[in-house]
């Protein structure tokens, strides 16, 4: 396990056999987002994220993650400096048109449309039949085992599986870049990791890009090749670095010394960011 | 009664038996058969006692008839009061269902801008606040027929509660939902039609509840301004007329057609309304704990 240096991203970043696929698929350069209420939400941060990174977003509340996500997302403007999505067609506003998908903390799910309704909701809005959309929909489903409950409503499901819905809603439409919001943060902890385990799986299978937000060390150190710590008043970035590890990221890691080492190294770069201002 | 059913749930639970599907769907259809018997055996009782203290004090019928005499203006003054109910019946639908498709497309119009709410908002409450029995007048000289007039009424009253219900849902939105519909590049149209509309759903059933009732009461109230007569009155009139010529049993008897018009409406309403949300909505569902 390396912890490197801050610094620039170029200098860790994975080699890639095809080049084009290296174009960077976000450039943040000195964002400053300002709310209406003169709250600075986010203060000059500047970030890349690669193709192929599972990036984790780590800080504690109100330092500005969510919103560095939702602007990644292209939802909600900013005040200053300027963010780009290279590999991304670019619509009349502006911003990305799809291939981006956003996992909030809650599930986020039309109470009054079926499983399947709900997953299909990326698709009806881009025009696409409910017939031809159904095998892609079906399999989603299956990759995070509920293709069983299509018909189910979503207030006869349990919050991981509502959660699990969402993530489905997510990868149907086979995005670049899957932002996910503390996505498992009100569930319990048999549950959450068993959805971290299956979001590494996605990761590993599909080739996705991952950006998570979490005010969890051992998520953030179980999940993440990169992680950006963050903190508080105003919400800027602390440190950046990248996280390897020889192990394979699963249930042996999650009780292996490398893990332990990893949680240590990473709380002890949280509460340097935190420990200014404790004092404060 | 009331002996024996304390005792199936206790004779149960001597036997420490969990209840099997069959006597749930007993128990199921033994409080379904009392909710409905019931009320029924509470009004009967009522009426058993009316007949009782108007033959007791041999009340005369120009002052409170008995119920017989009720039932048998009910039906000897069918050919009268059918055609009434018809057009108290007519006049409410109408107008409700102008009602709704006016709230409706107004609460759209309003929240697709501030401007345009702001601009038209105020004029929407003062016609709210404003009594009917007081416009009523006005707009009995301005429409065309009394049927309009008392349409116009009608509609007035029932607009309000559904246009405040809609707007009310439509800006109550789940905004994470509203962020997903932007990231994945959804037109005003799509949002409206596939998020806004369906979210805002309990919130028309309950303008539509509310609009029902109020519909009714304000043809009635706009038919007793009018003072109108003739073939083509509603039950208000014939309640008037009835009052003036001490008929007291017919009176009864139109009263008695204009609450069942109510139940009716309110039944069909709350139908509507369950029929539409059962399947998702917190509101038709059963607590299961």
């Amino acid at each position: 396990m390396v912890i490197a240096e801050q610094g620039s991203s170029e200098t860790h970043l994975q080699p890639t056999a095809d080049t084009a696929a290296s174009r960077p698929l976000v450039e943040m350069t000195n964002v400053t987002k300002v709310f209406s209420n003169g709250t600075v939400a986010l203060s000059d941060m500047t970030m890349t994220v690669m193709p192929g990174e599972f990036i984790s977003l780590l800080g504690p509340s109100g330092c500005g993650k969510s919103t560095a996500l939702r602007i990644i997302a292209g939802l909600g403007g900013i005040s200053a400096g300027s963010i780009d999505w290279p590999s991304f067609r670019i619509n009349s506003r502006g911003l990305p048109d799809g291939d981006i998908s956003f996992v909030f903390q809650e599930p986020t799910l039309m109470p009054w449309q079926t499983v399947f309704g709900n997953v299909y909701l990326p698709m009806r809005l881009k025009g696409i039949s409910r017939k031809a959309a159904s095998e892609r929909i079906m399999s989603a489903l299956e990759s995070v085992g509920l293709a069983d409950f299509h018909k189910a409503y979503p207030r006869e499901l349990s919050g991981g599986m509502k959660m699990r819905v969402s993530i489905a809603r997510a990868l149907v439409t086979e995005p670049k870049l899957l932002l996910m919001d503390e996505p498992f943060a009100a569930l319990d902890e048999i549950t959450r990791q068993k959805l971290n385990d299956d979001v590494l799986a996605l990761w590993k299978s599909t080739g996705i890009t991952v950006v998570f937000v979490t005010h969890s060390v051992f998520e953030s150190a179980y999940l993440a090749n990169r992680i950006v710590v963050m903190k508080a008043r105003p919400g800027r970035v602390d440190s950046d670095f990248p996280l390897h590890t020889s192990l394979e990221r699963d249930s042996h890691y999650r009780t292996s010394e490398e893990y332990r080492q990893a949680c240590s190294e990473v709380s002890a770069r949280l509460s340097e960011a935190m420990g200014g201002e404790e004092h404060a | 009664m009331t002996l024996s059913l304390d005792k199936a749930p206790t004779s149960a639970n001597s036997a420490a038996q969990l209840p099997t599907k069959e006597t749930a769907a007993a128990q199921k259809r033994r409080e379904r058969l009392l909710t409905i018997s019931i009320p029924l055996c509470v009004i009967a009782s009522l009426i058993v006692l009316w007949h009782v203290v108007v033959t007791v004090n041999e009340i005369p019928h120009y002052i409170l008839p008995g119920p017989w005499l009720v039932v048998n203006s009910l039906v000897n003054d069918w050919h009268i009061l059918l055609p009434a109910l018809w057009v108290t019946t007519k006049i409410t639908l109408m107008s409700l269902a102008l009602a709704l498709i006016g709230g409706g497309g107004m609460a759209i119009l309003l929240v697709q801008s501030r401007w345009i709410e702001t601009a038209l908002y105020p004029i929407m409450v003062i016609l709210q606040v404003t009594p009917i029995i007081a416009i009523a007048p006005l707009i009995l000289i301005y429409a065309p027929t009394t049927q309009a007039a008392l349409l116009i009424c009608a509609f007035v009253v029932a607009f309000f509660p559904i246009l405040s219900n809609m707007v009310q849902g439509l800006k109550s939105v789940d905004h994470n939902l509203l962020n997903l519909y932007e990231l994945y590049g959804a037109t005003r149209w799509q949002t409206l039609i596939y998020l806004k509309l369906p979210s805002c759903l309990p919130y028309f059933m309950t303008g539509l509840r509310i609009g029902g009732g109020l519909a009714l009461i304000a043809a009635v109230v706009a038919e007793f301004a009018a003072g109108s007569a003739g073939a083509g009155s509603g039950l208000a009139f014939r309640l008037l007329e009835s009052q003036f010529r001490l008929n007291i049993s017919r009176l009864f008897a139109s009263l008695f057609l204009l609450a069942s018009l109510g139940v009716l409406i309110f039944a069909l309403t709350s139908f509507i309304s369950w029929w539409t949300l059962h399947r998702w909505h917190e509101s038709s569902l059963k607590r299961e704990n």
